[in-house]
């Protein structure tokens, strides 16, 4: 097993200010994705389109940072060329990896840019150590994106059988279901993140005022209702309060946002290759300031992990910016399940 | 077109899983497939017991596949997997990239649902490893289907998922335990008392999921059986159903009716509504929300 003590964090961007500003507030990796359904995050405004892209790796590479090309949707037979294509103009951009979930797709990927290094996307589903190496050993994958389903127990035990790199989320956002194996969205709205990049998609969001109160819909079903005195949330559908033989909760998760910064000595005791920032969809503002915390947090912690605590000022900070202003270590505590 | 039984998504005790087979081992279905592939604390039946069973429903001449579990984290989980990668005498439908790697190049296998096969490309690929059938994945369309059939060189027997709740996601938490706070290493094997499942509904009581342990299917029943000459001119070769507590063995007798035209589509859907848990949809057949049911057939592309 690796101890060796790097640790990349890797940050969202879904435009180039906001790459800049990642960039600039100490990320290692910055990850994008084309203005297409390509990409988890194919929403309306967001992305980059060729010279954009251009010109985030040129603007990466001068100060000696990465650039990753998600495109982590499932292509189609009446769409396949859209993501070849992507592929092409990775290769040209010099994109530092592709992160891909498409098994066809990492075979077109090898056979075409033999040199373009791959990284396992999140959307693979790869859970265990016998499907990374499957996906090594075909592709040569050389960093895996796992879903946030396991403990951190269960990580260690997949990294003692694989010498592919693993990559963590760290913050953000909290897919509750294992990521690429969810149809939830599809099954409300359509659409998917798998076939077209979105989870309950901005399109099919109606808000309503009511005499019983503020009501969410998705494609016309009702995720969630407010009182006056509560805070809403994006109805995305696994975060609303269902009614279960009577009883109304959030009967699948709160919504809520991932942060492990507690656990980041662990981490690095591991010899997890990378810590991955959710929200492309978010705002430059929130790039910077989570980019800001974890860059010090995660030097903090690599000068001396013994001494690493997790500052007050970086919960707050972290807060402000947190789904539902929650925040949860998720699936790596155990009991979370 | 074949029609099989898909495996038992829910948690039953022994005595009902034993004699479910019984019954199923007289009923008009070619293919059956076993084992537990929701969650590895359900225990009350080994892997010895869907070997036993694979045997009786082997001799009384159904083909028989083993099917593996969709989420695999533990060692323990890649324990179980390995048996059945190991085992000889049947064919195993993997349901993890986990398990193809274990089948590849070794033995004939099912790629599951859950593979996410939604290109010839990826299609070919796992044919030439030795996926001799696939199953498509639960939200793919009739038109996307047929775009992937035309383009694939391999041409491996194609499964459509075609009667039941439709399995949707899979978690790492539990939601049947979670609805008693309850921890899902300390379970109390709850879904033992929903037999088909724990329904979900909007706050203006709308049935809309259906909480599985682990997994999340839909509350509606997706229900292709008035379906059935698009699925045979698409080039379908195998018809899934899916096993609920009651009445499955009627229900496959109304499609295999169906399927020897020896019943007209519209007297099956009227007839089956009677045995079904919840209504039915059928929106992903026609690239629509799933829970939609379109009434008014389209004629066949």
């Amino acid at each position: 097993m690796q101890h060796d003590k790097k640790i990349e964090l890797v940050c969202p961007a879904g435009s180039l200010p906001a790459l800049k500003t990642a960039i600039d507030n100490g990320a290692d990796c910055v990850y994008i994705g084309f203005r297409d359904d390509t990409n988890a995050r194919n929403f309306t405004g967001l992305n980059f389109s060729f010279d954009n892209a251009k010109e985030g790796v040129r603007y990466a590479h001068a100060k000696g940072k990465k650039v990753l090309l998600a495109l982590n949707t499932y292509p189609q037979a009446d769409n396949w060329q859209r993501w070849t294509k992507a592929i092409d103009a990775a290769a040209e951009l010099g994109m530092d990896a592709v992160i891909l979930a498409d098994p066809g797709l990492m075979q077109y990927a090898v056979k075409t840019h033999p040199g373009l290094r791959l990284h396992l996307s999140v959307q693979g589903s790869a859970t265990n150590y016998e499907a990374i190496n499957f996906y090594h050993e075909m592709f040569g994958i050389q960093r895996a994106v796992v879903p946030r389903v396991l403990a951190l127990a269960q990580v260690e035990q997949l990294m003692a059988g694989t010498g592919v790199e693993i990559e963590l989320f760290g913050f953000g956002g909290l897919c509750v279901m294992v990521e690429g194996r969810c149809a939830l969205s599809s099954y409300a709205t359509g659409d998917s993140p798998n076939t077209r990049g979105v989870c309950s998609p901005p399109k099919a969001v109606r808000w309503q005022k009511t005499p019983n109160g503020l009501e969410s819909r998705l494609n016309g079903i009702l995720i969630d209702r407010y009182g006056t005195d509560e805070n809403t949330g994006y109805p995305t559908l696994c975060k609303g309060r269902f009614d279960v033989e009577g009883e109304t909760y959030y009967a699948i998760e709160e919504p809520t946002s991932l942060n492990t910064l507690e656990l980041l000595p662990e981490l690095i005791r591991m010899g997890i290759a990378a810590i991955k920032i959710e929200g492309r969809q978010r705002s430059p503002a929130y790039v910077e300031q989570v980019t800001k915390v974890w860059r010090q947090a995660i030097d903090s912690c690599l000068r001396d992990a013994r001494a690493f605590s997790v500052k007050p000022a970086w919960m707050t900070e972290l807060g402000k910016v947190s789904e539902g202003q929650q925040q949860t270590l998720g699936a790596y505590y155990r009991p979370w399940k | 077109m074949k029609l099989a039984l898909g495996p038992i998504l829910y948690y039953w005790d022994r005595d009902t899983v034993l004699k479910f087979y019984e019954e199923m081992a007289g009923a008009p279905v070619d293919i059956i497939y076993l084992g537990e592939t929701v969650c590895s604390r359900r225990h009350l039946l080994r892997l010895q017991d869907y070997l036993d069973m694979a045997e009786r429903l082997a001799a009384a001449g159904k083909e028989v596949v083993l099917s593996t579990q969709t989420l695999i984290e533990s060692e323990n989980d890649l324990k179980t997997l390995r048996k059945l990668a190991d085992n000889r005498d049947f064919r195993v439908e993997a349901n993890d990239m986990g398990a193809v790697r274990l089948l590849a190049n070794k033995m004939p296998f099912v790629a599951g649902s859950t593979l996410n096969i939604y290109n010839p490309q990826t299609l070919d690929m796992l044919a030439g490893m030795g996926a001799t059938r696939w199953v498509i994945p639960v939200e793919m369309s009739h038109e996307a289907l047929v775009a992937v059939l035309h383009n694939s060189q391999s041409k491996p027997e194609t499964e459509v998922f075609a009667y039941g709740r439709l399995p949707l996601a899979f978690s790492a938490r539990c939601f049947t335990a979670r609805h008693y706070n309850l921890q899902k290493d300390d379970c109390q094997f709850k879904c033992l008392d929903y037999e088909d499942g724990l329904t979900l509904k909007t706050r203006e009581g709308q049935p809309f999921l259906n909480l599985n342990g682990i997994q999340t299917q839909s509350a509606l029943v997706y229900n292709l059986i008035g379906e059935l000459d698009t699925l045979q001119s698409a080039g379908i070769d195998v018809v899934r159903i899916s096993p609920q507590a009651h009445h499955t063995g009627k229900i496959l007798q109304l499609f295999h009716e169906c399927m020897e035209q020896r019943l007209a589509p519209a007297q099956a859907l009227s007839q089956i509504g009677g045995l079904m848990p919840a209504a039915s949809c059928n929106g992903y057949w026609y690239g629509k929300p799933g829970l939609d049911f379109i009434r008014d057939k389209q004629p066949a592309a």
